[in-house]
This record gives structure tokens, sequence and C-alpha cells, in this order.
């Protein structure tokens, strides 16, 4: 690196929900690697290119495991934070593939396609209530946020009717001021699950949870399953539903198109995943050097991958800004890649299909209530998403 | 075009891709583990097949054409 090249500060706001924030262009023009500056001043390496970022996140040379010394912090919020160990995310194998085999037959395609029936009905009776509740609403917190919640509840064997208590540790977690609250929601929640699971030991239930419990699984390990999915079950589906609409809502003809033919959605829905990048900055740090691209990252070192950049390389995608239902967009890293790729994405797409596709249905006339620019969303340090989501119709 | 497709079940994570890519090639066991549709073992001539192995995000997938 050179005096005159100034390294580009990540994570940065974006000025648009569905772009890039426009600081990270010099990072689209330096493909495969950059150097950027983490919060507190420190290097990392930032992965921007589409094949070198598939090549890495597969690279067993680089590790998840947050508690080791070095990994990169992304936001002053989480400094400090005493780091403990968070399930299948945040554990290298052998002990990932464990866990994950433990829960793995409730997430294949086939489940997903099981599910579908179900997550239809939740869907259905979401949009009853919103419209029974008249126009405007606020989409977030009246469809994007409980379905998503309601279907993970289902599979886990949670009781949906503490969402409100384990969606806001989530909301805790994931965006609180600080790292002592963070930690203090974190310890709530695994109070609630610990206690929901010891109740299941006594009264076993229809869900995973209850089915880990049956199988012997010890308590501490199923607990601390049990935060993960709950958690990336609920959080990232919701903000794909919210963002989602929000850019649908702004493309009218993409979504007229969308509408005329609708057997073009599970494209439409990969396309969505490719462009909206809504996890925008997977951690990784090198446990050895590693020589990629004519580079070495050396062991030691924080690697970030930016999704929103890494899935506009136009090496790759063609016209990468533009949004096109007809392009194969299957191989963005938006689920990840490499071990660690989402657990959940079957499920995922159902629910966003089936999401998608009810909404726009059900609501012909489904607008943005507010001037698309007043609408808040959230900031760079956590997954992209709406606050909020005024609509009207 | 027909070919032999190796699965390293020791590198598989259920990710289920191939199985979205080339379902009528590939499908998932109930443990979650990628599996050939019984039948279909040589790719059945399916031009997915390729792009299947591609989606695999460990590599566990492997074509190679069969010769003849």
């Amino acid at each position: 690196m050179t005096d005159t090249a100034q390294p580009v500060a990540f994570p940065q706001d974006r000025t648009c929900p569905y772009q890039p924030p426009p600081g990270y262009r010099p990072l689209r023009e330096a493909r495969p690697l950059a150097r950027v500056t983490l919060f507190d001043g420190s290097p990392a390496w930032l992965v921007s290119g589409h094949g070198t970022a598939r090549r890495l996140l597969a690279d067993r040379r680089l590790s998840t495991d947050r508690t080791r010394d070095g990994f990169p912090v992304t936001t002053a919020r989480l400094a400090g934070l005493v780091r403990r160990t968070t399930a299948l995310l945040g554990v290298d194998d052998p002990e990932h593939r464990a866990q994950r085999k433990l829960v793995l037959p409730e997430f294949t395609l086939k489940r997903a396609a099981a599910l579908r029936p179900r997550i239809q009905e939740i869907v259905d009776a979401r949009l009853d209530a919103m419209i029974a509740g008249g126009s405007p609403a606020e989409l977030v917190s009246a469809f994007a946020l409980p379905v998503p919640s309601m279907v993970i509840c289902a599979l886990l064997g949670v009781p949906y009717a503490d969402h409100d208590f384990f969606e806001e540790q989530s909301r805790r977690l994931l965006r609180g001021p600080d790292s002592a609250d963070v930690a203090d929601a974190r310890d709530r929640l695994e109070d609630y699950l610990g206690d929901l699971v010891d109740r299941k030991r006594e009264h076993p239930g229809h869900g995973l949870l209850d089915d880990l419990v049956c199988q012997g699984v010890d308590r501490e390990q199923t607990v601390a399953l049990a935060v993960i999915l709950l958690i990336a079950g609920h959080e990232t589906t919701a903000n794909m539903i919210s963002l989602g609409t929000y850019t649908l809502l702004c493309h009218p003809e993409r979504l007229a198109e969308l509408r005329a033919d609708p057997s073009l959605l599970p494209g439409a829905v990969e396309e969505l995943m490719r462009v909206l990048s809504i996890a925008d900055g997977l951690l990784r740090l090198a446990t050895e050097d590693i020589e990629v691209d004519g580079e070495t990252i050396r062991a030691g070192e924080g690697v970030v991958f930016a999704g929103s950049v890494i899935n506009r390389d136009e090496s790759v995608y063609p016209d990468p800004d533009a949004l096109d239902w007809h392009r194969p967009a299957r191989h963005h890293v938006s689920f990840g890649f490499g071990i660690h790729q989402c657990l959940g994405q079957n499920l995922a797409r159902a629910e966003l299909e089936i999401a998608l596709r009810a909404l726009f249905t059900r609501l012909p006339g489904l607008r943005l209530a507010v001037p698309a620019e007043e609408i808040p969303f959230k900031p760079g340090d956590t997954i992209q998403g709406m606050l909020e989501l005024p609509v009207a119709w | 075009m027909r070919h032999d497709i190796g699965i390293d079940h020791d590198l598989c994570i259920g990710a289920g891709q191939c199985a979205l890519t080339a379902p009528a090639v590939f499908t998932q066991d109930d443990d979650g583990v990628s599996a050939l549709v019984p039948g279909r073992e040589d790719g059945g001539g399916s031009p997915l097949v390729r792009e299947a192995a591609r989606a695999c995000p460990v590599g566990a997938i492997t074509v190679t054409p069969r010769a003849g």
C-alpha cells in the first residue's frame, strides 16, 4: 500500500438502502482485493472480486472463530465485548460440521418444500390482519418481521407468543447501543431458551429443539443452536422482505414485469438477494499465510467480504447495478460460500417467494405511503434492511 | 454428454445447491447429504450437471465426461 492510496473505511452507511455506499466505489475499481480501515483504525483485507471471494470463503485457512485474538471487529458497538462462541457461524470444523449435522435434516430442500403450505397460511393470515387494519400500514411490524418469526418459531418449537421478547433481544444483539447492551441481550435470550429447553425435557413437543432434546443433545449445545437459529431465522428474512418490497416499489417497471409473468419470481428472488446483499461484511481471520491473486494475506490478518461489491463484479454480472430478473444470479455470495454457506437458504427462498407473491397479488395498488427518501433504514454496521416501511394501497 | 459424477460425502455440508440447480440428477437424503437420483448416475445428459458442481459451496462434486 502506498501513502497516496488512502484505504477505504469499512463499513460505511448506505445512502440508498439497495445500493452499496458511494464510498465503496474505489473498492469496485480495485478488485479483487483491497485494504480497508476498520472503525478503530486497524487495517483489514477487503475481498471485492467474485472469484476470489468464492475461493477464499471456501479456504479452511480462514477462521470464523470470533474468540480468536485479532478477529476483526467492524463496529465500536461491539468493541470490548467479552467474546463468546456463537454456534455454527462462529465455529470452525470439525465442531462446525458436528453442529450442522444435528440440525441439517430440518433445512433440506425437501423440508423447505414441505413447509410451503404452512408458510402460505402464515403469510395469508398476516396479510388478512394487515388489510383488515386498513391503509396505510407499517409493513415491517405488520408483515416483514412476523412472517419469518412465525415460521422459525414453528420450525424450532418456540412459542410465538413470546415474540415481543425475543425480537427485542435480537434487535439489541444486532443493533444495541454498546457492548454491555449486546451482552445483556444475549444473556436474556440464553436464559429464556435454556428455560424453554428444560421445559421440553419434561414435556417434549414438536419442533427441532424438541428433537434435539429427545436425541440427547446436551443443554448448552441445544441453547447455543437455538440462539443462532432463532436470530438468523427471522432477522435476515425480515430484512429481505422489507428491503425487497421497497426496492420493487422503487422500480415500477421491474415490478410490472414480475406481475405480468409470475414464473420470473424465483429468479427475481435470487436477483434481489444479489443486489441487496443484506449481510454486507462477512468476517474471517487468517490462521496461516495465504497467497491469493499476487498478494499475501498474513496469518493474524482480518479479512472482510463485502457482498455489495462482490455481487456487483461486472466480470460475472454485466451491468451489475441493474435489476434483471432474466440474468443467472444464482452464484451470488449473499448466502456466503464454503462450509458456512447459509443453513436456512432453502427456507429463506421459499419464504421470500411466498411472501412477495402474496403481497403484490393481494394488494395490486401497493405503494410507499411517504416519499422513498424519507423512509429510514439500517446503518452500515449491521444487517441491511428497512427500519420502517410505511405502505398504502 | 454422459458424465462420471463424484460426490465427496466427507465434504458435503448439505446446502442442497446441487439438487436446487439440477433436480433431475441430484437429490438430498433424509440427513441432508447430497446423492444422485437413482437411474441418473451418469447425469442423464443434463446440461445443468456442471452448473450444479459450480454451485456447490465446498467443491464436493466432480464431473468428468465419460469416454465414448
